[in-house]
């Protein structure tokens, strides 16, 4: 279809919408338009103004210039309840729940003239049911899964009789199994005249889903394209406007058992955390093991009782050899055990405090930049600069705070000071959520260095792609508990969405 | 020791009146607390309401205007701590506690020439009929009408926050302050006026303790009591009724360890003095270790539209 019969047949057009913040133009004389019925993709890595974009369409942001025209007439949503009365609704990145109120009420909130709670309730089952996603609506969503939540914002559009249907990143959290019911979901929308605008930075569910791409770079719409007739990896680089380099590792003989689990089990800290059950697995020097599994499965608490910050209720953690199932977390940096966890922002690194601050943290220790008790601000500064310059973090100094990095930049910067260790056994957990395709690549690649060099390294991750990539074995957690990890050569979906659904035994074969 | 001395009816009806001051003051914290925000401001808003509520009492003669006043300059008072905290995005612990330093100061300035004088009586109500019934009459149906407007006001939030839009957006806006901006929630305007809606609460209940239950000002008459109704509501776990029933345990047994000592009980009279703390707070935990009643998600961070 040529530019002006989409333009004559659109839902929704965009005429050099522009949106400006201090310092950095997010979006710049952006044009497109969205035809009824069409799944169209946004694409761009983080920071090409996709966010930005969406939110003006569901009246979130003001933009500073242009104009959209929604079915023939002018468009411009002064708030997300204007947009929504007008037809246009939106599924989160990070989902806009309350999870200490219940389904309904959770549903309610979104709506702008919620029928009565009982009326609501019903509506709820037979939507639920229509499109295949049951739901009950007296649950409260603190207690639902991933997938079950999204579900609750899903059907919290559909109750509004959608005619454009935003969503950013919908697939980030859910299992393949979860993945095909909700392109069933979106595909019956579109049969119904639906338009979708489906922003994802998995280049094969676009290509699977979507018929129509624009691509942002840097706030501007560098090109469109039909993602069918294109690869993920032409994609990628029509994203990132370059050849993109594929991490690439060398085949190595596994070592000697450097880490290993027995029969651990621990309680989970926090209340809408999920339990460990008798978690036990080994990992080999040289070896990377890949650890899939749907959010909220016992990632944070499995790195928690690696890291020491959580205690086993029994079973027992060795590492070359040694039970150090009660060291506190430095004891185990002394030992060679260290950990990334996956919250950059207040976990792994402190957002007020400088990079110089932060690279003494976790390196006190190993670097040796502690001495009776003084701290030695050369030598860490010294480090500081050392993975800043390893990683090509990109900021102007180690003074500069953590939190002024974006999160590709912060993410190279807290792997790269746990590699820098030269740890026996590194563990870390999602090293790439939300950081951008170059970046990403440059950290898979240290791992998988890492490895290479004789450490044992345990991805924790929730990108598929990711640890097919890096990992020689997967496995997956579910309610806490682990299967048995397999080699990842020769893996397929089914086998993998079976394990992160937690059936096993049918795994073996 | 003569337990003889007690009349377990007076008991009984001071109890209400007792509790009423915390009652309110807690009720509206619970409401402010539910938006998301901590005010530790409830003892200089009492206080406030205390002094300004006597004094308007005393120059009008009418203690309803008093009451009115009262509830005006608490929320006026609160206000300062909405913009403060919401506005200029302070902490709010300490910009908490700097408005009870505040009104404790400002009404010490204000209650000067009021000290020694005697407030207007305000008239019990004698409920036709209902006051009549043996025992329940003299215990639930003779009191000030304020006693009964604090059982108003309790009931009503019970019923906004459970049972409305307005309440379900309000604990929307307190759970997850994020979610709530980005469905079009007016995030800022809910949580000044749940702060507002404190702020008198409290200011009513510190006129109750200046112009009926003590009833003369007296510099920091509060004494305490607006910790008390921060404590409570959070024993509480967040919910009306047993923001009622903590307020009502304390109050009953500060009336009851009172006359206790004036009964010459052989107990020393530190022990009796703290009972009504650790017996409101004992019991409450005791009810809240069972279930879930986590605190609003988004209490006390500071909200920040990032759009």
């Amino acid at each position: 279809m040529t530019g002006d019969t989409r333009h004559q047949n659109a839902l929704l057009t965009l005429e050099g919408m522009t949106k400006a913040y201090p310092g950095v133009v997010a979006n710049d004389q952006v044009s497109f338009s969205i035809l009824p019925g069409e799944v169209h993709a946004l694409l761009g890595e983080n920071g090409a103004g996709k966010s930005t974009l969406v939110k003006m369409i569901y009246g979130l942001v003001k933009p500073d210039a242009g104009q959209m025209t929604l079915r023939g007439e002018s468009f411009a949503p002064v708030n997300p309840a204007a947009a929504r009365s007008s037809g246009v609704t939106m599924v989160f990145q990070h989902f806009s729940l309350f999870d200490a109120l219940s389904v309904a009420e959770n549903i309610s909130l979104g709506m702008d003239n919620p029928p009565d709670r009982r009326v609501l309730s019903a509506r709820i089952r037979e939507v639920s049911q229509a499109y295949g996603l049951p739901l009950d609506p007296h649950r409260v969503v603190g207690d639902l899964s991933a997938g079950e939540r999204q579900r609750v914002e899903i059907i919290r559009c559909l109750l509004q009789d959608p005619k454009l249907l935003i969503m950013d990143e919908p697939t980030s959290v859910l299992t393949p199994q979860e993945v095909d019911i909700l392109f069933k979901t979106l595909r019956k929308l579109t049969a119904e005249g639906t338009a979708i605008l489906y922003i994802s930075h998995k280049l094969e569910e676009i290509r699977t889903l979507c018929e129509h791409a624009t691509v942002l770079r840097l706030g501007k719409v560098v090109d469109t394209c039909d993602p069918r007739e294109k690869s993920a990896r032409q994609l990628a680089e029509m994203m990132v406007g370059d050849t993109l380099h594929v991490p690439s590792r060398e085949a190595a003989d596994p070592g000697p058992v450097a880490l290993s689990m027995t029969d651990v089990s621990m309680k989970s800290p926090s209340e809408f955390g999920t339990d460990l059950r008798n978690i036990s697995l080994e990992v080999r020097k040289g070896e990377v093991l890949g650890i899939g599994g749907v959010a909220g499965n016992g990632q944070d608490e499995l790195l928690a009782v690696l890291s020491g910050e959580g205690r086993a209720q029994t079973g027992a953690i060795t590492l070359g050899g040694d039970d150090i199932t009660l060291l506190h977390p430095n004891a185990r940096r002394a030992r060679g055990l260290l950990t990334a966890p996956e919250e950059r922002l207040g976990h792994s690194a402190a957002p007020d405090m400088s990079l110089t601050e932060n690279a003494l943290l976790t390196g006190a220790v190993r670097e040796k930049l502690v001495d009776r008790g003084f701290l030695k601000w050369g030598r860490t500064e010294d480090f500081a600069r050392r993975i800043i310059t390893a990683f090509d973090v990109r900021t102007p100094g180690p003074d500069n705070a953590a939190g002024s990095l974006s999160g590709g930049n912060l993410q190279k910067f807290v792997i790269g000071r746990e590699v820098l260790q030269r740890p026996d056994v590194l563990v870390v957990n999602q090293p790439t959520w939300g950081v951008d395709a170059s970046a990403a690549a440059a950290i898979r690649q240290s791992l998988l260095d890492l490895a290479h060099h004789g450490a044992a390294v345990v991805v924790i991750s929730q990108d598929l792609d990711e640890l097919m990539e890096v990992a020689d074995r997967f496995t997956a957690l579910n309610e806490g508990r682990l299967a048995d990890p397999v080699p990842t050569q020769g893996l397929d979906v089914e086998t993998i969405g079976l394990m992160m659904g937690g059936v096993h035994g049918e795994t073996a074969a | 020791m003569d337990l003889g001395q007690i009349n377990p009816l007076l008991l009984l009806a001071s109890l209400m009146v007792a509790a009423t001051p915390i009652l309110l003051a807690a009720i509206g914290e619970a409401v402010v607390e539910k938006s998301g925000v901590l005010n530790l401001g409830v003892e200089g808003m009492m206080i406030t309401g205390a002094v300004v509520g006597f004094a308007i009492g005393v120059n009008t003669g009418s203690p309803a205007i008093g009451f009115v006043a009262a509830a005006a300059a608490g929320a006026a008072l609160s206000m300062l701590f909405g913009v403060l905290v919401l506005y200029l995005m302070s902490n709010q612990v300490a910009t908490g506690l700097g408005l009870t330093l505040f009104g404790l100061g400002l009404s010490s300035l204000i209650g000067k020439p009021y000290e020694g004088l005697k407030a207007p009586s305000m008239a019990k109500w004698d409920i036709p009929v209902l006051g009549d019934i043996p025992i329940l009459g003299p215990i639930l149906f003779r009191h000030d009408p304020m006693v009964y407007v604090s059982l108003i006001i309790v009931a009503a939030t019970w019923y906004v926050l459970t049972r409305t839009r307005a309440g379900l957006i309000l604990r929307g806006v307190g759970e997850n302050h994020d979610a709530a901006h980005a469905l079009g929630y007016k995030v800022v305007r809910v949580r000044l006026m749940a702060i507002a809606f404190g702020g008198a609460c409290a200011g009513l209940g510190g006129a109750y303790v200046s112009l009926v239950r003590v009833p003369q000002w007296v510099e920091g008459m509060t004494a305490g009591a607006g910790w008390i109704a921060l404590a409570i509501v959070v024993f509480a776990s967040w919910r009306p009724w047993r923001v009622l029933l903590g307020a009502y345990l304390f109050g009953g047994i500060t009336v009851l360890q009172l006359n206790l000592q004036a009964a010459g009980a052989a107990i020393p009279v530190e022990i009796l003095a703290m009972s009504p703390y650790i017996v409101t707070i004992l019991v409450l935990v005791v009810i809240s270790l069972r279930g879930n009643h986590g605190a609003p998600g988004s209490l006390g961070r500071i909200f920040h539209a990032t759009h």
